[in-house]
């Protein structure tokens, strides 16, 4: 996995929420048996209309907003398991997703991706949409070492919440299946002793 | 101080803890599928690993498969490659695979609990939200990304963060025409669909207890759609009756060894969540839901809510309530019953075992359904469909208009060839309302198999008690 470190970037911002993972990437794009290529068809049927033109009002598509940062609406992630929403999220160019409330297993297979889901404040979540609004290259800081985000403009600054083995993994690139093949014999202990 | 349920089975997986970190939790159990398994598989692949327990991963085909002519090969490219990449994952690797030729084939959280793979106490993933169905049977189930389907196959663990505790107790009796579908759609409309998320649910009290085995599959079915990780409900004989007997539950002296040690699995009284819920399940009607989320329901004689009434006060979920509305092309104030619709699907991990069809049959029984309605009906799996004939329950039905299907995931979620046309309402037993779900554009209602049947009859959305 690919080592996370400080992001300085634009973000692109998804007012709406509870989007679903249904959104994010839709079931008949599931087909794949690789991990590859998702990104086309991230939120495909908000980004394009019946003849496949691009819907410009939709974030994503307005050239206006870009940058390796989206900014969503409470409760991102909700539904389906399917990681290929993060996988989609991933292959476009995403880093991080800003949220004041992130589903669980979204969560999970957002950081087993290396893309760091960082869950903010309601109101720090209205700031970040306001300052998009302003000046929609609006920078923002992520630091992962430090957990804060920051609106660089005005300064503006949270730090938010990351459990410290989670940390370590994506500050080094560590994947979970590697640690957990060094515990096999543990495992196997275990099941002994069942 | 006392232990729930939750963490009584919880602390018996746990491998080792991480300090500042997750535990290293065993898994019991992995239920795979097509859709969701390739990519690990490949990642095995590329590690140079086999599969830690071939034994413990039970494999079925089910999203992706037609639900007609299932004996022919499967026509969309994409979806034979990926339910024949799965046979042949399952050859290389030695897992069971109840595939398409198969007698057990079926959606997988209704092949487990049937063949009794799913017992009281375990531990169970799958690269399936649903996955929470397995509950029912007091056991810890939930859905995983592909990344953690491949830490399963790799190790049989996961490295797990423990959830809050939360408790949603239901007591009193139901009324008329209210099934098990009907108090989780209400207990979400309560909770919203994102009240549960951190949480694990235990669903207490005498609305849950007196459910059949099936109608506690469809309260944990749905627990995801709060938003909580999944549900549980404690053993009772109720569990212990239905598991008796099937393919693979304990048989002889590891049978009573077994229930004696089921029977301790239940939340202490001084137990203590981090939040709990509390309903009476006599102010439960039919539910059905006029939004774009689980969480948009109400009862079926009432009218569609404004976004004030739901609570919505910022801009950002005045937004998001208008942009449901207009997907639905609803609008607040708007009565539920009576509303035309366009199709009618029974079916889903939700709502497709034997008693769904039961429930169905007694309300169409003699009837014809209305002419605008397409209506389908698919059985969960091999065996209920041939239960559904076996039971004569096909033969009532069939008469009555609607079409019965072969086994699989079908229109709850538009991979297979089985979608809602864009536009199109459908009442639905599934568990998600979703933009699209069924389709690109189509609008989906969620309700109970009676709700849904009693619709199909009158051609729009008719309160099922009315037709008992």
């Amino acid at each position: 996995m690919e080592k996370f470190n400080t992001i300085i970037s634009s973000a692109v911002p998804l007012t709406t929420e509870n989007i679903d993972t249904d959104q994010i990437i839709p079931a008949r794009f599931l087909k794949a048996t690789t991990r590859d290529g998702f990104g086309d068809n991230l939120f495909r049927d908000w980004r394009f209309d019946k003849n496949n033109d691009p819907i410009t009002t939709f974030p994503l598509e307005d050239p206006k907003y870009d940058g390796s940062i989206l900014v969503a609406g409470k409760n991102f992630g909700c539904g389906s398991s399917r990681e290929h929403a993060a996988w989609a999220i991933a292959d476009y160019g995403f880093k991080v997703v800003i949220c004041s409330e992130f589903a669980d297993i979204f969560q999970n297979n957002a950081l087993n991706n290396g893309v760091l889901v960082v869950t903010v404040s309601a109101e720090f979540l209205a700031k970040s949409f306001s300052a998009i609004e302003v000046n929609n290259q609006a920078a923002f800081k992520i630091d992962l070492k430090n957990q804060f985000v920051e609106l660089v403009a005005s300064g503006d600054k949270e730090s938010f919440q990351i459990n410290g083995y989670r940390k370590e993994c994506l500050i080094n690139g560590y994947d979970n299946i590697d640690y957990l093949i060094s515990q096999k014999e543990k495992i196997a202990a275990f099941e002994s002793a069942k | 101080m006392g232990k729930t349920l939750f963490d009584k089975i919880y602390d018996k997986h746990i491998v080792s803890s991480i300090p500042d970190g997750p535990d290293v939790f065993y898994i019991d159990v992995q239920y795979i599928h097509e859709v969701t398994s390739p990519q690990a598989f490949e990642g095995l692949r590329q590690r140079g690993i086999k599969v830690a327990r071939p034994k413990q991963v039970c494999a079925t085909a089910d999203h992706n498969v037609p639900t007609e002519n299932q004996h022919l090969p499967i026509q969309n490219d994409l979806s034979r490659h990926q339910v024949s990449t799965l046979v042949q994952n399952c050859e290389e690797f030695g897992i069971d695979l109840y595939g398409l030729e198969h007698p057990f084939q079926g959606i997988v959280h209704v092949v487990g609990p049937e063949l009794g793979v799913t017992k009281p106490g375990m531990t169970m993933v799958c690269g399936d939200s649903h996955t929470s169905t397995h509950g029912a049977f007091g056991a810890i189930a939930f859905g995983v990304g592909t990344s953690e389907v491949e830490m399963v196959l790799a190790t049989q663990c996961l490295m797990q963060h423990r959830p809050k505790r939360m408790r949603i107790t239901v007591e009193g009796d139901l009324q008329k025409g209210v099934t098990a579908k009907d108090i989780v759609l209400y207990v979400i409309s309560k909770t919203t669909a994102a009240g549960g998320t951190g949480y694990f649910v235990e669903f207490a009290g005498s609305a849950f207890s007196s459910l059949t085995m099936e109608g506690r599959m469809t309260v944990c079915n749905m627990s995801i759609e709060m938003g909580a990780r999944g549900g549980l409900i404690a053993p009772d004989e109720t569990t212990f009756e239905y598991v008796k007997g099937r393919e693979f539950a304990p048989k002889g002296a590891d049978w009573d060894k077994a229930v004696s040690e089921w029977k301790e699995l239940y939340t202490d009284e001084d137990a203590t969540f981090d939040k709990e819920f509390n309903f009476d399940a006599s102010d439960i009607e039919p539910m059905i839901t006029y939004g774009t989320n689980p969480g948009m329901g109400i009862g079926i004689t009432q009218k569609i809510p404004s976004a004030a009434d739901i609570g919505a006060t910022t801009v950002k979920e005045i937004e998001s309530f208008d942009k449901a509305m207009e997907y639905m092309d609803f609008k607040p104030g708007q009565a539920m019953l009576g509303k035309k619709i366009d199709y009618v699907f029974v079916g889903s991990c939700t709502n497709a075992r034997i008693e769904d069809f039961r429930e169905v049959a007694e309300i169409v029984k003699g009837k014809q359904k209305a002419d605008n309605v397409t209506a389908w009906l698919v059985p969960g799996s091999k065996q209920v469909e041939k239960q559904i004939f076996d039971e004569g329950l096909a033969e009532i039905i069939e008469a009555a208009g609607f079409k019965i299907r072969q086994p699989g995931c079908s229109a709850c979620l538009a991979m297979n060839d089985d979608k809602v046309p864009t536009g199109a309402y459908c009442v639905s037993t599934s568990n998600r309302n979703f933009e699209g779900r069924q389709g690109p554009g189509a609008r989906t209602m969620l309700a109970s198999p009676s709700t849904a049947a009693a619709t199909a009859i009158v051609g729009k959305i008719t309160n099922p008690a009315d037709l008992i």
